[in-house]
Formats: C-alpha cells, structure tokens, sequence
C-alpha cells in the first residue's frame, strides 16, 4: 500500500493508467508458499533418504565387519544386525507400551476432571499445570528420575516384588537401585500424560450439550451421563490421543538414558536390572564411541525407530481425521 | 417402556378412559439407586485422585529442582564455562564452573533453529491456508506435518548428522547442525499454530482487501498475517520453549565442549540440557587426599541441578511470555 500510495505525488495519471507492480511479488510469493509446502514433503524424504544412505554400509557394506562392530557393541551377544535390533525393538515397545497402560486412565481421569467435574476457573488452572507438565524438558525428567525417584521408589517395588512376585512380570528380587524398565516406565508415564490429557480434555469438551442435558434429563448420574455421552463421543479422539502419547514414548530418549540399567533380553521381568534397553536411548549411549560403521549401525536402529513411530503416528492421525469427518 | 401396551390396554373398558399404568413397576428398589449413587462417587472419587496422583511427580520435580538448584546458582556460577575446572577443587574465580558457555549455546542454536523454522513453518501454514486450501496435495502436506511432529528427537538429530556428514564432510558436529535438527522439531509446532490462526482471521477481511483491489500477495502479508500475528508469535515462543529442553538431538549434532564457543558455524557447542545431562553422567569429582578443603566430590550433581533449575526457569518464563502474548494481542472477539 505504501508504493501504491507513492506515484500519487508524480502526475496522477500514471498511477491511474498504470496498475501498481504487484503482479511479481504476488507470483514470488505464492512460489515461496507453495515451495514451504513442498519442503515439508522434501524434508521427511530427505529424512528417509539420509538415514539410508548412512545405513547403506549395513546392506551393501562388509557383511563380517558389520558383524563384528555389532558383536563389539553387544559383547558377542548378537551377531547380524536384526539379532541386535531385536531386543531394542523388543524393549522400546515394552517400555513405552507399559508407560501407555500407566498414564491412560490417569489422564482420562484428568480430562474428565478439567471438563466435567472441576469448576470453570479451576479448570483453567489445571489446564495450565498439565501444560506445564508438558513444557518441562526431558533431560529434567531425567535428572528428577535418576536422583529422586530411583531411590525414593524402591521400597514400593520391593512390595510389589514380595507380594506379587508370583506374577512372572513382577518377579523379584527387585533391583536396587531400581534403575528397572518398571521405574522408566513410570518416568515415560508422567512424560506422555500431558499429552494425552490435553487431547483428550479438548474432545471431551466438544461433546453436544444437547448430548449430555439428555442424559441427565433421563435421570442418569454425572457418571452416567459421561459414560453415556462423553466418553462413546470422545472414544477416536481418546485412541488417537494415546497413539501419539505411544509415538512420543517410543521416541522418548534421555529419560531412557539417564534412568535405564541397559541389557539386550527378550525379558519381561519388569523389576529386575540390565533386561531391557531403547533404540533411543541405545543410539544415545553407543554414540560417542561409535566409529563409521558401528555409526551406520545406529543409524540403522534410527531408520527402524523413525519407521515405526511414523506408522503409529500416521495411524493415530488417519483414526482423528475419520472422525473429524 | 413396550410392556405398558399390554396393561395399559388391559384396564381401558371404554375407549375415553385414562389407560392405569403400573408404574410402581418401573420403580428402582433403593438398593439400585444407591448403587447408582455409589458409584458416581466412586467415579467422582478415582477422578480426582487421577488428577492428585499427576499433581505429585509435578510438584516434587519442581519442588526438587529448585531446592537443589539453588545451592550453586550464583554470579559466579552463570558468568564462568567449565575451564580450570579440575575434579571437585574451586576455581580461581572461587566458584566450581559455571554454565556461561552452555546459555551462550543455547541461546545461539535455539535463535538459528528460530530463523529456519518460522519462515518456513509461517509460509508453508499460508499456502496451505490462502493457497491451496483443501486440495489433495494440501491435504498430504497437513497429514505430514502432524505425523511430523511426532518424528523422535533423537532422529531428527541423526538426520542433521547425516545431511552435514553427506554435505560438509565426515563427522562434522556444529552449532548449526544443532539448529537444523532442532527447526525439524520445531517446523510442525509453527505451521500447526499458525494453521489455527489463519483460519480463525474472517473471511471478510480477505474479502474486503480484495475487492479494493489489493493484491493477494499483499492482502496476506499485510491484512492476514498482522490480524494472526499474535497467535503466531505465541504459538512460535511456545515452540521454542519446547525445543529449548531438547538434549539428545544436541548430544549427536552439537557435541560437547567446556570452553565457550560463540561461533554457530564451527566447532562444538554445549547447550544447557546437555550440560546437565554430561554433569549428570559424571556422577563424582575426584577429589585427592591432599585437596583444598573447598574440594567437593557431589559438585557435578549440584552443578547438573543449577542448570536444570536455570533451564527450567528459561522454559516456564518463555511459556508465560507466550501465553501472554497470545491473551492481551489475542483478535478482540465481537
């Protein structure tokens, strides 16, 4: 508008004839818009593509020097690399999977409290502390983890080991410290919870009024009403919401790291130490020392954890888009 | 309710008749009512427990951290990096290190991750928004960027040490490289908020700019974009306190070193969450039989606390900033 206004000064009729030069920058424009767009679709192939290409060594490489940095990264336990990836996948899902069952039905709970229970303004208030949940960094978790948790926690989880041990997932003795899949769990819980809550507190008060006032016009308890109601209208957004609560603990690294006793079993003993280790926190830990191939080699781990998150992000976006129709 | 019919029918002798319903039948005995009473408290009950039970871990992490972290937070402790720092004996200066180098890293490599995701992230929300919309290629990219923001950090860090090893050479580990893996965590948080603004700017305004002859490219960056700029500001701060916190795509892209490096562009940096990771992992300082009384063998952990407390503090001020930006800037509502 500022060049538009500027030919005024000079004859009026040029600015009158002549239309103002916007046509260029408009095309530029759009041509920056439209190559923004592009790029995101650019990046997450580049992604793909570079994460291959730096895995390449693990295919078309040395087949008995890709063996022999594995064996060097897992003390002869595993030879190729899907012998070792294995155990990583295996521990990922375990951990994200238990912390997923821990911090479901807390933060349902929690949803439901901001959006049916709690009164208006402090519901506002709690919505800002499960944003603050969220907003802590994970190396925090960590540091909170490691310090303060894993000491603070191991008579409970000597408890449990004594009195349910007869359960083989909580076979004792229990590990003390407990740097334990159970404890990271619990970590990887409080972690993902904020998630979860804020998604599902959002879809649960998008439920109809109309919805609801019938229900309680039928006599129904606020329960009722909500099992009734709320919840059979909230069910996609609530398995979306713990998709991407699950994408996000597979993913979940420092926490990992800094908690995690790490070993390489297909082991369910959830109280016990060196079971289970992450691709994440794998990569983490194996990554200072690594040379260029054992690099490739965590690179290739990477590759399967960027796959897998992908797909259970793709799946919990397809579940919300279904619904939003 | 279908088996009113059939009494309902069998007490009406004449047609005008009201039909006697029983309704004593349909009475809920107490022990039901109660049992419904009982249960929605129940349910009252475990859902507020559930919102008790998420308050602890909160409140001891903060509680906790600001404890602990207050021991060594000082001057010394901000203005000094981790040179001269021999195992737990205090420094010249008379602190034990500082974290100076690490908020300088910091502060660099979130500002150039800043300057690659928000143009990037605010014009691709506009062509999907004022260009494209609804299209099937808009749609993919909508879908992507959502899948996107749930790429795990640690391998956007591998991609960012991929590309430079592909593009610059072997092993290279920067500031920048930092950046890059920090603005692919950040690019789907911008374009996701920036996505929400734009659609809630009127349709009107985009309507009246152009009838007046104003072109797109014009009405957008002048009428569009400054009635959004609020939420795109706020959404953008909150961004940035999430990628602020990340530590392990640093680890893998950043490196790691004591002495304070201002250049984003070459050699290593440290950042605050990867100091307190690195002090975290050397567990005790060495401290000899001969040292200085000053020596202190738990300094690493307390050093790890501070920075936790000072990065804390930088992610919660930015969070209240945006939050606020985002309530008084917010477009008035009619």
């Amino acid at each position: 508008m500022s060049t538009a206004s500027k030919p005024s000064a000079s004859p009026a009729a040029s600015s009158l004839t002549q239309p103002v030069n916007g046509q260029k920058a408009d095309r530029v424009f759009r041509g920056v818009a439209y190559a923004c767009g592009i790029l995101i679709l650019v990046t997450l192939a580049a992604v793909a593509l570079f994460l291959l290409f730096r895995a390449w060594p693990l295919i078309g490489g040395d087949q008995q020097a890709n063996s022999a940095v594995i064996e060097n990264f897992t003390g002869g336990k595993a030879k190729s690399f899907w012998g070792y990836v294995g155990p990583l996948l295996f521990g990922t899902v375990l951990v994200a999977a238990l912390a997923l069952v821990l911090a479901f039905f807390v933060s349902i709970g929690i949803a439901l409290f901001i959006s049916h229970y709690a009164p208006k303004r402090l519901a506002a208030v709690l919505s800002y502390i499960v944003d603050i949940l969220a907003a802590i960094p994970s190396v925090i978790y960590g540091l909170w983890g490691g310090l303060v948790l894993v000491p603070a926690i191991y008579p409970f989880w000597n408890w449990i080991a004594e009195y349910l041990g007869w359960i083989p997932l909580f076979a004792g003795p229990a590990a003390n410290p407990p740097r334990t899949v159970a404890t990271v769990a619990l970590v990887l819980a409080i972690m993902i919870l904020p998630i979860i809550t804020s998604i599902a507190r959002d879809i649960f008060l998008q439920t109809p009024k109309l919805l609801e006032e019938a229900a309680l016009g039928l006599g129904a308890t606020k329960w009722e009403m909500i099992k009734l109601s709320v919840l059979p209208f909230g069910k996609s957004g609530v398995i979306s919401a713990s998709m991407l609560g699950l994408g996000r603990a597979l993913g979940e690294t420092m926490a990992v790291l800094m908690i995690l006793s790490p070993g390489l079993k297909y082991s369910f003993k959830l109280l016990q130490a060196s079971q289970n280790q992450t691709i994440a926190a794998n990569i983490a830990a194996q990554y200072p020392e690594a040379d260029g191939i054992g690099v490739s080699v965590l690179i290739g781990t990477g590759l399967v954890l960027f796959v897998i998150t992908f797909l259970v992000n793709l799946l919990a976006r397809r579940i919300t888009e279904k619904a939003g129709k | 309710m279908t088996q009113t019919n059939p009494t309902g029918t069998a007490h009406t002798p004449t047609a005008d008749a009201a039909p006697v319903i029983d309704f004593d039948k349909f009475k809920p005995t107490r022990s039901y009512t109660a049992a419904r009473k009982r249960k929605d408290i129940a349910m009252r009950a475990l859902i507020i427990l559930a919102f008790i039970v998420a308050l602890i871990p909160l409140i001891s992490v903060l509680w906790t951290t600001l404890v602990r972290g207050f021991r060594r937070l000082n001057w010394d402790f901000l203005g000094h990096n981790m040179t001269n720092v021999i195992g737990g004996n205090p420094t010249p200066s008379g602190g034990y290190g500082g974290i100076l180098h690490a908020i300088i890293g910091t502060l660099e490599i979130t500002l150039g991750a800043m300057l690659i995701s928000i143009p990037i992230g605010v014009m691709c929300a506009v062509y999907l928004i004022e260009y494209a919309g609804g299209s099937k290629l808009a749609r993919t990219i909508h879908l992507l960027v959502d899948v996107m923001s749930g790429i795990p950090s640690i391998v956007a860090g591998l991609f960012a040490y991929s590309m430079f090893a592909i593009l610059v050479g072997p092993g290279t580990l920067n500031g920048f490289e930092g950046s890059v893996a920090l603005s692919l965590l950040m690019i789907p948080t911008v374009v996701k908020t920036t996505e929400e603004m734009l659609k809630i700017v009127p349709n009107d305004l985009r309507e009246a700019s152009l009838a007046l002859g104003v072109t797109k490219q014009r009405t957008i960056t002048k009428v569009v974009l400054r009635t959004a700029l609020s939420g795109i500001v706020s959404g953008s701060i909150l961004a940035i306190a999430r990628v602020i916190g990340e530590t392990a795509p640093l680890l893998i892209t950043a490196g790691y070193i004591v002495s304070t490096n201002a250049n984003l562009f070459g050699g290593e940096m440290t950042t605050l969450p990867v100091y307190v990771y690195q002090e975290y992992s050397k567990y005790r300082a060495n401290c000899p039989a001969d040292a200085a009384s000053g020596c202190v063998t738990t300094i690493p952990m307390e050093r790890a606390w501070s920075a936790a407390l000072v990065l804390i503090v930088i992610v919660l001020v930015l969070n209240l900033i945006g939050r606020i930006v985002a309530k008084v800037f917010a477009p008035k509502k009619k």
